[in-house]
């Protein structure tokens, strides 16, 4: 998007209403042209024992492309995890920004509402600018912002299914009333999705695998950044009401 | 002394600080946090942190995620 429309998260504007997950991509080249085509100024990363296989080379990577950290709490199960977790971040990656998820189980991967609320609770009193991934719940979006989030990030549907929104009007119940920024979060997994989430009032999106794993995830990069930007201009234009009959778009004779 | 590491046991000597347990590992210097015992330490305090006999070190790193 232009910088006439710029998000702001936190106090910080960003150009670009697209987060990229660094997630799933194959190699670390593969992972660098999908985010130069995706025109995204953040992106996240997760958190790991030092002694894993898998590297820091993303950092070097992000730093050389001048885009933003969100380091996440993925696999985190309780509040206590994730607090711990991103005081951890803070320290690594010197940023206050993080991205709370606590996961439920490992088969849905659904956010556990009760450990997000209470770990959104503490990390924003502690300073940081929580971008809290909740369930497409209404109420519990609107507890997350009263809990000091920076932003609410509901999904489409659940992690890497590519199901898209299932539950649109739950997503636009949240836009209507929400007064920090919206970031559809999961769930997206191709162009239209993401378009659909801009249309529905979100602010951003936030996707990893529908690039990353997608058969070619630069062209796909570049599909997600026109269809949110196409999605924002649509929402700002102003849509049409749905009729159920015809009318003519052509003067009667 | 024994000191569990990312939930590993290792052996170090005893008064081993933070800092040194970090060096004789090979640790990056950037991009790390480390944890003892549930509780961020900051870098500036690595120096100053004498590790106890059973204590638990946590050290991540950032690695590609969503």
């Amino acid at each position: 998007m232009t910088s006439e429309d710029p998000l702001v998260i936190g106090g910080q504007k960003l150009d670009s209403r697209l987060v990229i997950g660094t997630g799933g991509a194959s190699n670390l080249a593969v992972l660098e042209r999908a985010l130069v085509g995706s025109g995204t100024e953040l992106t996240t990363v997760a958190m790991r024992r030092a002694d894993l296989e898998g590297g820091s080379g993303v950092l070097d990577l992000l730093r050389r492309l001048g885009i933003g950290l969100l380091p996440n709490t993925a696999g985190c199960r309780s509040a206590a995890e994730a607090v711990l977790t991103a005081r951890l971040a803070r320290e690594a990656l010197e940023t206050d920004w993080i991205k709370l998820e606590v996961h439920a189980d490992d088969r849905t991967l659904l956010p556990e509402p009760f450990e997000t609320l209470d770990a959104a609770e503490q990390l924003a009193a502690d300073g940081f600018t929580v971008l809290a991934y909740t369930n497409d719940d209404p109420v519990l979006a609107l507890r997350l912002e009263e809990a000091g989030c920076a932003a609410v990030m509901p999904l489409g549907a659940p992690i890497g299914t590519g199901l898209g929104i299932r539950n649109p009007h739950n997503i636009e119940l949240i836009t209507a009333r929400a007064g920090v920024p919206i970031v559809l979060d999961a769930g997206i997994g191709t162009a239209s999705d993401a378009a659909l989430a801009m249309e529905l009032g979100c602010d951003a999106v936030l996707l990893s695998t529908a690039v990353t794993r997608a058969e070619d995830p630069e062209r796909m990069a570049a599909a997600m950044r026109n269809a949110v930007e196409a999605g924002r201009l649509a929402r700002l234009a102003g849509r049409i009401p749905q009729r159920f009959w015809a009318q003519a778009s052509s003067p009667p004779r | 002394m024994d000191v569990e590491v990312n939930g590993e046991d290792r052996e170090f000597a005893d008064g081993t600080t933070l800092a040194g347990l970090l060096e004789q590992l090979g640790t990056a210097q950037r991009g790390v946090a480390v944890a003892v015992d549930g509780t961020v330490v900051t870098r500036s305090e690595w120096q100053d942190v004498v590790l106890a006999d059973g204590a638990k070190v946590e050290i991540l790193i950032a690695v590609q995620g969503g």
